[in-house]
């Protein structure tokens, strides 16, 4: 939850900077698209429904006690034979489904924000330091970025997920698995950020203020994280909303693959996978409904991601 | 159910036999003719190779029955009968001698002769075999002359024949001209020729072998058994996902799937054209219990189920009828005890679970000193069993409700079965067929019995009762039917008396496939298409 | 040029360098090889024999260095799970993977370029607005509901196309290939379509961008000024220009293309690579798993060194040195 607000702060923050950014001003006041404005609210409503599905869901799937195996795969509420108790209808372990995607998203973002944010974290250190020292230590983290990117995020997260189980009999936990999925995605993400920070840094260090504080002698972590790091945040910010939608795709896609998260703490690409055995069967709620709520989530977010980086990259504007 | 199968259809062996043999030389030319008759198959898992003796999974040994014979095998009604070998018997108390048939050909023309058998259980015995404990109780094999082998037994032991249904006898030339006498070995990073080929005497001959994609086998039309089917190939196609395998079904790419989904057994049913058949399966699910002083979810603290109250709580704290009608759609049968009916040391008396009762769980936990419920972990497997991960969350589910905390976890077999190995576990789903002798003893020896040497195999988790161990020697060795039996019922009464297990359900074996295939449906849930009818 | 050629070549030995020693690591550390390999009923002294017969005895360093070089000389160990070499074991799976790879690619490029043109000659028109909602609404959709859902339509309930496998292939050498039967074609299209959606969408979009950025340049503006005919503009002028990195990005994304393969093959049952590898995955068969890193690695390194070449060679300004 806290993690969802923050992300609707760093969105805010990010609409802020552009206020200030004086070259940008035209752009601020040229309405977005329909589109975007129906993106950034559909957004909203599903980051405050995740944060607040304790609040808001009928009852909760993460209590066992709380669903009963007589109600299972009852159909959604308007359908025949539906029950007035659930909207969504219930699935095979007679589970709310709304209940249960509710939780889901929430889930589903709190391990792609989670991803996202230590990603960022990481990449973002690591970039300041490979532009502002450069040498070897640039060299260093730029060759193991290489690396990196020399594997597709999903086969890296693939190959961590499988072995974590291999070698720690937790990893299938709720508690573990998260921390785990999150480990996967970032492993792979965070070089993103690391270069494009790296190549604004460079960009930066060699500006006359930054030499002026070096001459002052204000200590490097100062120079870095204070003078260096707010000029560099716009385009992380935006990297960071574009790579929410892949992570959470990412970690979908593992759930689905049976690597993610387990079926009593469920994401919405577990929720799938439970789903996928039943549809051809009829029971055709259990899959639809968490698939529906995933593109959704996810392509408002794109939406979002592409419009602010067509905004900060000034050659792609009016491109759309 | 398995009675359904049982004289009747060994005569209609007899009939259908006397049949083949007066037309037989009229259908042989039909057969060659232009009637080529292929069956396309699938399942969730495929064969994990081609060597018999390099695995001990009941699936790949259920391919293999197709290519090799054993010395005897089971025949429609699962009795056992002569296969390559016609008679035996037992000359001392640890040695039985066979006759072998003759005029066996293997599927490169070789003939059949006791030197086969001979390589064939020396190779299985060899330390690098990983499947060299379904025969650990024979010291060796010895040959008399071309057509007599006598197996040497560590002592005697009613079984033989049970285990020897398993054993597939390979060609002892074509081991040797393919460099292929030892099995194939991990570690020792050699894999041999008999890995990825077949040559043996079986109804059909293996044409190729692609993993994950594609087995074919064609008739073997100089088996030496009168072929009671009408196939003449067969294509074997693994699909893992259940929604893929009912789609494919249902578009026409295949014409059978073994087993078929229970949630979708009524959709295929009602379909056109296709049909399914179901039988209760020799395989019963249950619960097995941690009988440490600790439990690994409640460190530090001594065992609630080392209390017999607290076993009986947890068992009556199940709603086993409800798990019947909704997870597993009305097609189990719920269970009381741990081997299912015609298996020797059943008894009927034993098969009624404890009833789904909340009030006596919460008052048997009150009077065991755990009022407010205790903390345990769950472990279970998510692609073994029928519906084995959703059995667990409803257990779970309903354990939470009786007030016990219960941590869940579901995993791949392949991460599953280790971790129950090492006894990592607190509760944990296991079935068991007792295949392949199709005994009660596989009970008593692998599951009941204490841990040490070649008994309590499959018992990690430090269950140990001098009373079980007692009995499980004493049957290990009699030799008298009707007392074997009676020590193994006893045994079970203790089991069930104790709450050392708790069952949960008989499985089903549920088939699909199009109206115009018939193939017999088997309680140990093996696929013998040498019964296969295609019109 | 030989200098930029030899810096990457180096480079590139670093990379494999760095995937070997992480497959190795995965190998002998992940896990004891030992218990993963032995018999449930083993006893310490197999145990130990094991041991030393498998080389977990000696210095790390002389194990890895044995490791390296058994991999230099293709020799990548036995799979757990069916005792087979694992070389073995991908040569068989490369055609399935590359065949679908490859249409896949083609599908691409065949619809991403006109659709990218379309959208480019006319950015703000309708069926540019149209084409650009679909892309975005195809990147958003997870290829596992892609395929589940084309299964759906074009199996199960027209039941006009195949829901797995590849169909019937012939053996040309050691290579198997789905292309040359009937059955084997129709099995393509629903995982070729499913595993070119997301290229599609990338290449369309580059495409769009390359035009417009070229058809706004000067030398389009001197063309339009002399009056050429405008398709001679787009098509001949623009477009050509535009093509140049698209191909490269093909060509990169191929590696991607394959380890993407992995959901694709897993939702159609297709015997390729990624099959093997999400088998491997859930039986914990590690040389197979190390083995697949092996592999995927060497191919983004070869792929990242062609293309490489390919720009030193038409690129003059990196033709520096003697």
């Amino acid at each position: 939850m806290a993690l969802a607000a923050s992300m609707f702060k760093g969105l805010i923050g990010l609409l802020r900077i552009r206020r200030v950014g004086s070259g940008l001003l035209r752009l601020i006041r040229s309405r977005p698209p329909l589109s975007v404005i129906i993106a950034g609210i559909v957004t909203a409503i599903v980051i405050l429904c995740a944060s607040f599905a304790p609040q808001i869901a009928p009852t909760n799937p993460l209590d066992l006690a709380s669903f009963n195996l007589l109600d299972s795969e009852l159909p959604p509420r308007w359908a025949e034979g539906g029950d007035p108790r659930f909207w969504l209808g219930t699935d095979n372990q007679g589970r709310d489904m709304l209940s249960a995607i509710l939780y889901g998203a929430r889930v589903s973002l709190m391990i792609g924000g989670g991803a996202v944010l230590l990603a960022a974290l990481i990449g973002v250190s690591l970039g300041l330091i490979a532009g502002y020292v450069g040498g070897r230590v640039d060299a260093a983290i730029m060759r193991l970025g290489d690396v990196i990117l020399s594997f597709p995020t999903i086969l890296l997260a693939l190959l961590v997920a499988g072995l974590a189980r291999a070698v720690v009999p937790e990893a299938a936990s709720p508690r573990m698995a998260p921390l785990i999925l999150i480990a996967a995605i970032t492993i792979h993400e965070w070089v993103q950020y690391a270069r494009t920070v790296r190549a604004a840094t460079m960009v930066e260090s060699a500006k006359d203020y930054i030499k002026a504080a070096r001459v002052i002698g204000f200590s490097p972590a100062r120079i870095m994280f204070r003078h260096i790091l707010p000029n560099v945040m716009g385009p992380v910010l935006v990297l960071a909303t574009i790579n929410l939608a892949g992570a959470v795709l990412t970690e979908a896609t593992l759930s689905f693959l049976g690597v993610g998260m387990p079926p009593t703490y469920p994401s919405l690409g577990t929720l799938i996978r439970i789903g996928n055995e039943f549809v051809f069967s009829g029971i055709w709620w259990i899959a639809l409904f968490p698939a529906l709520t995933l593109v959704i989530m996810v392509l408002a977010v794109n939406v979002l991601g592409d419009d602010l980086r067509d905004r900060f990259n000034p050659k792609l504007r009016g491109r759309r | 159910m398995f009675g359904q199968s049982g004289l009747k259809p060994r005569q209609c062996v007899r009939a259908a036999g006397l049949a083949a043999s007066l037309g037989a030389g009229l259908l042989l030319a039909s057969a060659i003719g232009a009637s080529a008759t292929t069956l396309r198959w699938s399942s969730q898992g495929d064969i994990a190779t081609m060597d018999p003796y390099a695995h001990t999974e009941s699936f790949t040994s259920n391919m293999h029955h197709h290519i090799y014979d054993p010395l005897v095998r089971r025949g429609r009604d699962l009795q056992i009968q002569p296969g390559l070998a016609t008679a035996w018997r037992i000359v001392e108390p640890n040695r039985w001698r066979f006759t072998l048939r003759q005029g066996v050909k293997f599927h490169n023309g070789n003939g059949f002769t006791a030197d086969d058998v001979v390589a064939s259980i020396t190779r299985l015995l060899h330390p690098d075999a990983r499947a060299r404990g379904n025969l650990s109780n024979v010291e060796r094999a010895e040959k008399v002359d071309d057509f007599t082998v006598d197996f040497v037994l560590k002592g005697a032991y009613p079984l033989l024949l049970n285990d020897l249904s398993g054993i597939f006898i390979m060609n002892k030339a074509w081991l040797e001209a393919n460099n292929a006498v030892t099995p194939g070995n991990t570690t020792r990073n050699l894999t041999t020729f008999a890995s990825t080929n077949a040559n043996g005497t079986g109804p059909f001959k293996l044409e190729s072998y692609q993993p994950d994609n594609r087995t074919v086998m064609t008739v073997n039309q100089a088996w030496w058994d009168k072929a009671e089917h009408n196939i003449t190939r067969i294509e074997f196609r693994p699909i893992k996902s259940d929604a893929t395998r009912v789609a494919a079904l249902l578009s026409g790419e295949i014409d059978m799937m073994a087993p078929a989904p229970l949630q979708d057994l009524a959709r295929i049913s009602g379909a056109d054209g296709f049909k399914v058949i179901e039988e209760p399966s020799l395989r019963l699910i249950f619960l097995g219990l941690n009988s440490r002083e600790q439990l690994l979810g409640d460190p530090g603290k001594p065992n609630p189920m080392k209390d017999k109250r607290v076993r009986q709580a947890l068992w009556h704290a199940i709603d086993l009828s409800t798990i019947q009608s909704r997870i597993m759609r009305g097609k189990s049968r719920t269970v009381g005890t741990m081997v299912a009916p015609p298996i020797p040391g059943y008894s009927a008396d034993l098969d009624k679970p404890l009833a789904f009762d909340a009030a006596r769980t919460k008052a048997l936990l009150t009077e065991a000193g755990y009022p407010n419920g205790f903390k345990t972990r769950l472990d279970c497997s998510n692609d073994r069993y029928i519906a084995d991960e959703q059995t667990c969350v409803a257990i779970a589910a309903m354990w939470t409700r009786a007030g016990i905390q219960v941590e869940l976890k579901t995993q791949s077999r392949a991460t599953y079965f280790p971790l129950v190995d090492k006894g990592e576990t607190d509760v944990y789903i296991l079935g068991w067929a007792t295949l392949p002798p199709m005994d009660g003893y596989s009970v008593l020896s692998a599951l009941l019995h204490s841990r040490e040497g070649t008994f309590g195999g499959n018992n990690p988790n430090g269950l140990s009762d001098p009373r079980l161990d007692d009995l499980t020697k004493k049957a290990s060795t009699e030799l008298d039917e009707p007392k074997r039996r009676a020590l193994m019922t006893e045994a079970l009464r203790i089991v069930r008396e104790e709450a050392y297990f708790i069952p949960l359900h008989q499985q089903p074996v549920a088939w699909a496939m199009k109206r115009n295939v018939d193939v017999p449906v088997f309680a140990d849930e093996y696929v013998r298409l040498w019964f296969a009818q295609v019109k | 040029m030989i200098r930029v050629l030899l810096a990457r070549l180096f480079q590139a030995a670093l990379v494999m360098l760095a995937v070997t020693a992480v497959a190795f690591i995965m190998f002998r550390y992940v896990g004891d090889p030992v218990s993963v390999m032995a018999r449930e009923d083993a006893t310490q002294a197999e145990k130990a024999e094991m041991r030393v017969a498998l080389g977990l005895d000696q210095p790390v360093i002389v194990q890895f260095g044995k490791f390296a070089l058994r991999v230099v000389q293709g020799d990548l160990g036995i799979s757990f799970r069916n005792q087979r070499q694992v070389a073995g074991l991908i040569a068989e799976r490369l055609p399935a993977t590359l065949e679908l790879v490859f249409v896949a690619t083609l599908i691409s490029l065949g619809l991403g370029i006109p659709l990218g043109v379309v959208s480019a000659l006319n950015p703000h028109g309708w069926l540019s607005k149209l084409i650009q909602s679909v892309s975005l609404v195809g990147i958003s959709t997870p290829t596992f509901v892609t395929g589940i859902m084309l299964i759906l339509i074009f199996a199960v309930t027209l039941k006009i196309l195949p829901s797995f496998g590849r169909g019937d292939v012939v053996q040309l050498g050691w290579w198997s290939t789905g292309l040359l039967t009937g059955s084997g074609l129709r099995s393509l299209i629903l995982p070729a379509v499913t595993l070119s959606l997301y290229q599609l969408t990338l290449i369309m979009r580059l495409v769009r961008s390359e035009m417009i950025d070229v058809l706004s340049s000067d030398f389009i503006r001197y063309a339009r000024a002399r009056g050429l005919p405008s398709h001679y503009i787009n098509y001949r002028l623009a477009l050509k220009n535009a093509l140049m990195p698209v191909i490269t990005v093909t060509g990169l994304q191929i590696g991607s293309l394959i380890a993407f393969a992995i959901v694709t093959e897993t939702v159609f049952q297709w015997p390729g690579m990624g099959l093997l590898f999400i088998q491997a995955v859930s039986f914990v068969d590690l040389p197979v798993m190390a083995a697949y890193l092996l592999f995927v690695g060497f191919l983004f390194v070869a792929i990242n060194m062609a293309v490489d070449v390919v720009y030193a060679l038409v690129d003059p300004r990196l033709r520096t040195g003697p």
